[in-house]
């Protein structure tokens, strides 16, 4: 059972981190590009079998 | 430029797998559908009674069907996405048999009775261990592939893969703390209260980390490009999935609401599954927006239908969770079909809409070709959905109609149907109709099975896939790096930073109630089982009685009124594992210690239409025939002191002399009251039904405190000659 003191110190800790963490995010603005990586998965690195989309798109 | 190539022979045999142990899957499903309105259907073959198939089924469609087709999706997408191969081919090849393995460890074992009781954690501890090895390959290979990649930011998608592995693999080892008795039976770790916390925990999160969050990141990759246009919003995919790991790891409790679980666990999970709408949603609407501008390639596409409908399932079973998860709703809706209807609606258009969806996405692609039939797509398509409906209406239906009925009151205050049957027989139509449903379900994954194999086969499989991309150059500047892009580039870190999310959540639930005694107050009448109840209790796991009757009586006059006393968390706390249940096909039995005599269950067990006119039980006459086991009961004896019952050392030395004390005074009991034989079946106390009888008149009765359990036994009588 003395695991689970370790596991509340633990616990504690982390969710103080966390909590930095988040605050410390908000302030910074992190998402700055969240339009590429969208888009960059449509591109295949080879040539496409000709398939799938009729309309040719 | 990089040139390197795609194992595609991976990405087919997960396909196979797909379908076939889907069908196998959905086939079980429908069998013990059908003993809803036949039960003698496939009756009196101890393997394929109801007890037993049920886990098989939600085992194997979870495991095996909706399993592969997440690894059918992350083997196709993760090397796309990271523009580099998986890490390992063999290391592949492990974790594709393997799995596979698992799966057939599967059939063998649960249609035998060889189980743990805690639903979609069923198998046994050899098995589990092969489960956690099978899983960490996986994991390792996508790990390094990510490590190997050569595209830097590391897309939504593949956070969701990592979120599942990182998840489920902590449910996994944390749920299946057991200690063996024998080489395939062991008890678990935690008793009562804390089983059905560490249980549930698992088992929401199951729903959360294995249908969830790996279709989640099927789906930020099929959809834009079946659609072949961007996610309708990248910021939201990032705030969504943050926000959803986060809330999910708390919601477990919701399914213990009115138990003997601590009002504060449950007030938690109620609040948690509430706020789980808004990341549930925002990964719905995410998906649906996409196709903004795009809904009349819906119309033709068969891959987009699927996965539109898929999504759109998804939204209403995320928004029918919090509600079920409000105390009140759930008051009615808990322990009745309409869990099962809600569950379905997932399973069968949310988690099968993906994997047809990919199923049709991939196949043309990796066999360069086009799907074989359009037309059969959307047959298929049409069944399928249609199919689902006429499941999940009439469960919708009869887990309403049922739930009120087991409320209602007549004016005089009592039980408008006292006779649970009643309950029972009033909705065996929409149990019909359910049948119905999943036929047709059935019926549209087969069409839907001979178009993908058509297509395969007018092409032909590119086994190696060639593609080109530039090499990760590593990075020369310095300039300010925003922390979750930081994060995106390095995988290993995120996944040590998702482990801390969902554990935060899991330990501030358990601990508490494992360290406060006060939320778990203890009854000095609570006494250990002895040793024949000991077996008799292995018996009712072993029969799968818990997948049918619950032992968890909540505090609301109906049920008081009906079944006894309400259930107290200090009565299970010898309970390992606990056997509250989760569905009240029949009635509850947490009081139905000493209700009937002995000859009552014994003929119930034989022929439960003889005591009970209009029973859907499946008769078990297998247990008057043979003979219960007890040369292993020292070890389950040494097993379940280990996990902290308190027999006094050396117990399990005295315990088969107990055991067949006690056998013997139940079989004179049967005897003396004219049941030394039944049906022409010799009855000796070796049978398995004297045992399940011990422990059946033992549930629920040791709050009355009358009487000693070990009153009469070897051991007891020992004691007391001692102390004189």
């Amino acid at each position: 059972m003395e695991v689970i003191f370790v596991l509340i110190g633990f616990s504690l800790i982390v969710a103080l981190f966390f909590l930095y963490l988040f605050f410390w995010a908000v302030k910074s603005g992190q998402y700055d590009d969240s339009e590429t990586p969208a888009i960059r998965i449509l591109f295949d690195s080879k040539k496409q079998p000709k398939t799938t989309n009729r309309d040719g798109q | 430029m990089d040139t390197f190539h795609y194992d595609n022979r991976i990405v087919r045999n997960f396909g196979i797998a797909t379908l076939a142990w889907g069908i196998i899957g959905f086939v079980v499903g429908l069998i013990v559908a059908l003993k809803f309105i036949w039960p003698e259907f496939l009756g009196f073959i101890p393997e394929l009674s109801f007890g037993r198939l049920r886990p098989l089924h939600t085992n194997a469609v979870i495991f095996a069907f909706a399993g592969n087709a997440i690894f059918y999706g992350v083997y196709y997408s993760l090397p796309r996405l990271c523009k580099a191969p998986m890490w390992n081919d063999t290391l592949s090849k492990i974790h594709f048999w393997g799995w596979q393995a698992i799966i057939v460890s599967a059939v063998l074992t649960l249609p035998f009775g060889i189980t743990t009781s805690k639903e979609y954690a069923e198998l046994e501890w050899p098995i589990d261990i092969a489960i956690t090895l099978i899983w960490v390959a996986f994991g390792a290979n996508m790990i390094m592939t990510i490590l190997k990649r050569r595209e830097k930011h590391i897309y939504v998608a593949i956070w969701f893969y990592l979120a599942t592995f990182i998840t489920v693999a902590v449910l996994h080892v944390v749920n299946s703390f057991e200690m063996p008795a024998t080489f395939l039976k062991s008890y678990s770790l935690y008793a009562g209260v804390q089983d059905a916390l560490v249980q549930w925990w698992y088992g929401h999160n199951a729903v959360a980390f294995f249908l969830t969050t790996p279709f989640l990141g099927i789906m930020y990759y099929f959809i834009p490009k079946a659609a072949n246009r961007p996610i309708f919003s990248y910021r939201l995919s990032i705030v969504h999935f943050w926000a959803l790991i986060f809330i999910y790891i708390w919601a477990g409790p919701h399914h213990l609401l009115y138990t003997a679980l601590p009002g504060w666990a449950q007030a938690l999970g109620t609040v948690f599954s509430i706020m789980l709408i808004a990341p549930s949603w925002g990964g719905m609407l995410n998906g649906l927006l996409t196709l903004r501008g795009a809904w009349d390639r819906v119309r033709e596409d068969p891959v987009l239908k699927f996965l539109v409908v898929g999504v759109t399932a998804y939204g209403m079973v995320t928004f029918e969770g919090p509600m079920l998860s409000i105390a009140n709703v759930n008051a009615i809706a808990h322990y009745s079909d309409y869990i099962i209807g809600h569950v379905h609606n997932g399973a069968l258009l949310w988690n099968g809409g993906l994997a047809f969806g990919m199923l049709y996405y991939i196949t043309p692609r990796i066999y360069k070709t086009e799907i074989f039939s359009l037309k059969l797509a959307n047959m298929h398509f049409w069944f399928a959905t249609l199919g689902a409906i006429f499941y999940v209406i009439p469960m919708y239906w009869g887990g309403i109609t049922q739930s009120l009925m087991w409320k209602e009151f007549t004016s005089t205050g009592a039980l408008a149907y006292p006779n649970f049957l009643e309950t029972v027989n009033q909705i065996i139509p929409m149990y019909a109709l359910r049948a119905f449903g999943g036929t047709m379900f059935i019926i549209g994954a087969c069409i839907g099975a001979y178009n993908i194999w058509k297509t395969a086969a007018q092409g032909s499989l590119q086994a190696e896939e060639e593609a080109q991309a530039a090499p990760l150059l590593p990075e020369k500047t310095k300039e300010k790096v925003y922390w979750h892009r930081w994060l995106e580039a390095r995988p290993v870190q995120f996944s040590a930073w998702i482990l801390v999310a969902i554990l935060i959540g899991g330990i501030v639930e358990y601990v508490p109630t494992a360290l406060i005694d006060s939320n778990i107050p203890t009854i000095s009448s609570v006494k250990p089982y002895t040793p024949l109840e000991v077996v008799g209790r292995d018996i009712y796991i072993s029969e799968g009685c818990n997948n049918c009757h619950s032992q968890m009586i909540r505090p609301f006059r109906s049920e008081t009124e009906r079944y006894g006393e309400y259930s107290k968390a200090g009565e299970f706390v010898y309970d390992h594992p606990f056997l509250w249940g989760s569905k009240r096909t029949g009635p509850d039995l947490h009081r139905i210690g000493g209700k009937y005599p002995n000859s009552w269950h014994l003929r119930h067990m034989y022929d439960p239409y003889s005591t009970s006119p209009g029973s859907i039980m499946p008769a078990y006459p297998w247990m008057h025939k043979k003979d219960m086991s007890k040369s292993d009961i020292a070890n389950k004896i040494n097993a379940l002191r280990t996990v902290g019952v308190p027999y006094p050392e050396g117990y399990e030395d005295q315990a088969l002399a107990d055991l067949e004390t006690q056998a013997n005074m139940i079989m004179d009991d049967l005897s003396s009251n004219g049941f030394a034989e039944i049906d022409g079946i010799q009855l000796t106390s070796d049978k398995q039904v004297i045992a399940l009888i011990a422990y059946l008149q033992r549930v629920g009765i040791d709050i009355k405190g009358d009487r000693d359990p070990f009153e009469g036994l070897p051991s007891k009588v020992q004691l007391t000659e001692n102390q004189d």
